[in-house]
């Protein structure tokens, strides 16, 4: 039942309709991003179209763009972060909301909401001064038989694919497990008293629990993806800004993202300029995809018992 | 019987394994704070926050210009970003079921995902290049627009939270929908809603991407929203990247600085949290 009406509509109307302008806005914003980052890189797409994205030539003085090194560099340290973080996420969520003991549980999370308070730029400078040489030493110390393999070709400079993909790796843990920490809380309790009633190990009771939240675990591990994708300062510090293509982890290579950072505020002439902002548009593509994939797969678990606890999470997390 | 061993091993051996993953990943955290720490406390002086950068050679000096910059572009950030950030959450709870609160909602929930760095070239393209001039201004903007997304969700989720018989009780005496909302439901969400802002403060103090061209850089002292401003973020990337030993501390501390105020607004954004829970556990 409507509670009676004894307020004016022009009231109510201006409410909504105040309200409703900041909401319109917020929507305008996003749009507005989309637009302009368009709009922005027009002269770069009439000279280039698709074959800005299949040469390898960077070279702002005689007008030559082609940005495959970028997005070569973007996708191979973002998948290997995936690979390097995913195991450790995992289990970090699996131990969090399956495994410790209750008293263990809060501060656990607190160490991960730790480790994504920390500031890109502050990874980026520890990166430079502590990771850097010691993946330089990791890298003298490679045995001779091993060079051989494109994965470990080159000289050893420290910056380059594997500091990249080392840091990338540890910023995106505490966005993959807090979000599949959230799923997995999600799962009903009796899939689980059920597996152990049929005398399951407690590794089989978590793989049934595991195997009932694939899909928003699925979802937390794209989340983390179009993370490490967008992450510019940790990355431009530590990858060596050289636009290779190549296999090895110890080659500088150079990121989307990266570029953006070094050559922005220098770009002088329109297409250059244009170049530079077609390649903000992609990632803008990219991360939008991913972002709304891995939503989708998270939410699909809020049907079942908690609603918005696993929404809220995930929002927290970013996604 | 052996099957059944075999089982209960690797059920063990799992279990150990997710407990490592807890270590691995507090190998790196503890690595990154000892390091600010250190470094950065034995560089931090009186004079990081009350002396200008000195040139290149000339030891010492500090960054007080970088930290009233920052404090100034989060501070523009936060204006703009507030009020567009509670009114649409307030609207998002108000008419939930509606076509604009949904549009709205994922509006929102893109924006959170869009790199830092992404943002920074769309206000170049909207406040840099019209003006021909980096400002404090552009910069602000593109922390605010980092801020809303964050801000509109808990102030929604917030608004959800009060109990509806406050509402009730204040349309049964005569309020309206407006007076409901502004005097009966947001107060009481209020603490929530301050989390929300503190944690989208926690989430931009950090930013540097976005202020690269933007804010750019001033190596002066400078109020002048209009103009280029030195933020503590960009200055720290500067001196971090630049080859000289000096400069070296000087980031390590602007680190540190960074690190402390992250922290700080994570602590006040708990505190808050915590007053909410209390006044909901007492009705």
């Amino acid at each position: 039942m409507a509670p009676p009406r004894l307020n004016t509509r022009g009231d109510e109307v201006l409410f909504r309709a105040g309200t409703g302008t900041f909401a319109l806005l917020l929507i305008a914003i996003v749009g507005a991003i989309a637009l302009a980052l368009y709009e922005g890189s027009r002269l770069s797409i009439q000279a280039f179209g698709w074959q800005f994205w299949r040469t390898d030539t960077w070279d702002p003085v005689v007008g030559q763009f082609g940005a495959r090194p970028f997005i070569w560099g973007t996708l191979y340290s973002s998948i290997l972060a995936l690979i390097i973080s995913t195991p450790v996420a995992l289990g970090i969520a699996i131990y969090i909301s399956e495994l410790a003991p209750e008293a263990l549980r809060r501060p656990l999370v607190f160490v991960t909401e730790l480790l994504a308070a920390i500031p890109s730029i502050v990874y980026g400078l520890w990166g430079i001064f502590v990771l850097v040489p010691f993946v330089r030493g990791l890298q003298v110390a490679t045995p001779e038989w091993l060079r051989g393999v494109p994965l470990f070709e080159g000289p050893p400079l420290g910056v380059g694919m594997l500091s990249a993909a080392l840091i990338l790796s540890i910023m995106v843990i505490p966005f993959s497990s807090s979000v599949a920490r959230e799923v997995l809380k999600a799962v009903p309790q009796s899939q689980r008293e059920g597996a152990y009633a049929l005398g399951a190990t407690r590794w089989e009771a978590i793989r049934m629990a595991l195997f009932y939240a694939r899909t928003g675990i699925v979802g937390a591990v794209m989340l983390g993806f179009g993370r490490a994708l967008g992450e510019t300062m940790a990355v431009t510090m530590v990858i060596g800004n050289s636009p290779n293509i190549s296999l090895s982890l110890y080659a500088p290579q150079y990121t989307m993202a990266a570029v953006l950072a070094n050559e922005f505020a220098e770009a002088t002439d329109d297409l250059y300029l244009n170049a530079l902002v077609e390649i903000g548009l992609v990632l803008f593509a990219i991360t939008l995809v991913i972002n709304v994939i891995s939503r989708t797969f998270i939410w699909s678990m809020d049907r079942q018992r908690r609603p918005r606890l696993v929404r809220t999470a995930a929002m927290r997390a970013g996604a | 019987m052996n099957r059944d061993t075999r089982r209960r091993i690797l059920s063990h051996v799992v279990i150990t394994l997710c407990g490592m993953a807890i270590l691995v990943a507090l190998v790196p955290l503890v690595l990154v704070l000892f390091h600010v720490i250190s470094q950065g406390i034995s560089s931090l002086n009186f004079a990081f926050f009350t002396e200008m950068p000195r040139p290149v050679g000339e030891p010492g000096g500090g960054m007080a210009n970088a930290i009233a910059g920052s404090l100034i572009v989060t501070l523009l950030g936060a204006v703009f970003a507030i009020p567009i950030g509670v009114m649409s959450g307030i609207y998002a709870a108000e008419y939930s079921g509606t076509r604009i609160a949904g549009a709205v909602r994922f509006a929102a929930d893109t924006l959170n995902g869009v790199p830092s760095i992404v943002i920074g070239v769309f206000v170049y393209t909207i406040a840099v290049l019209p003006f021909r001039s980096f400002s404090a201004l552009a910069g602000g903007l593109a922390l605010g627009i980092m801020m809303i997304p964050l801000i509109m969700r808990t102030t929604e989720e917030l608004l959800r939270l009060v109990p509806p018989t406050l509402r009730e009780g204040a349309l049964a005496l005569g309020a309206t929908r407006a007076r409901a909302v502004f005097t009966v439901v947001v107060p009481a969400a209020l603490p929530g809603i301050l989390t929300g802002i503190l944690l989208a403060l926690a989430r931009i103090a950090g930013e540097t991407a976005p202020l690269l061209f933007t804010a750019f850089n001033n190596r002066f002292w400078s109020t002048d929203v209009t103009q280029p401003i030195s933020t503590l973020t960009v200055q720290v990337f500067t001196y971090a990247i630049a080859p000289y030993e000096d400069w070296h501390r000087q980031a390590w501390a602007g680190a540190l600085v960074l690190v402390m105020m992250v922290f700080i607004c994570s602590l006040l954004a708990r505190l808050a949290t915590a007053r909410m829970e209390r006044m909901q556990r007492g009705g």
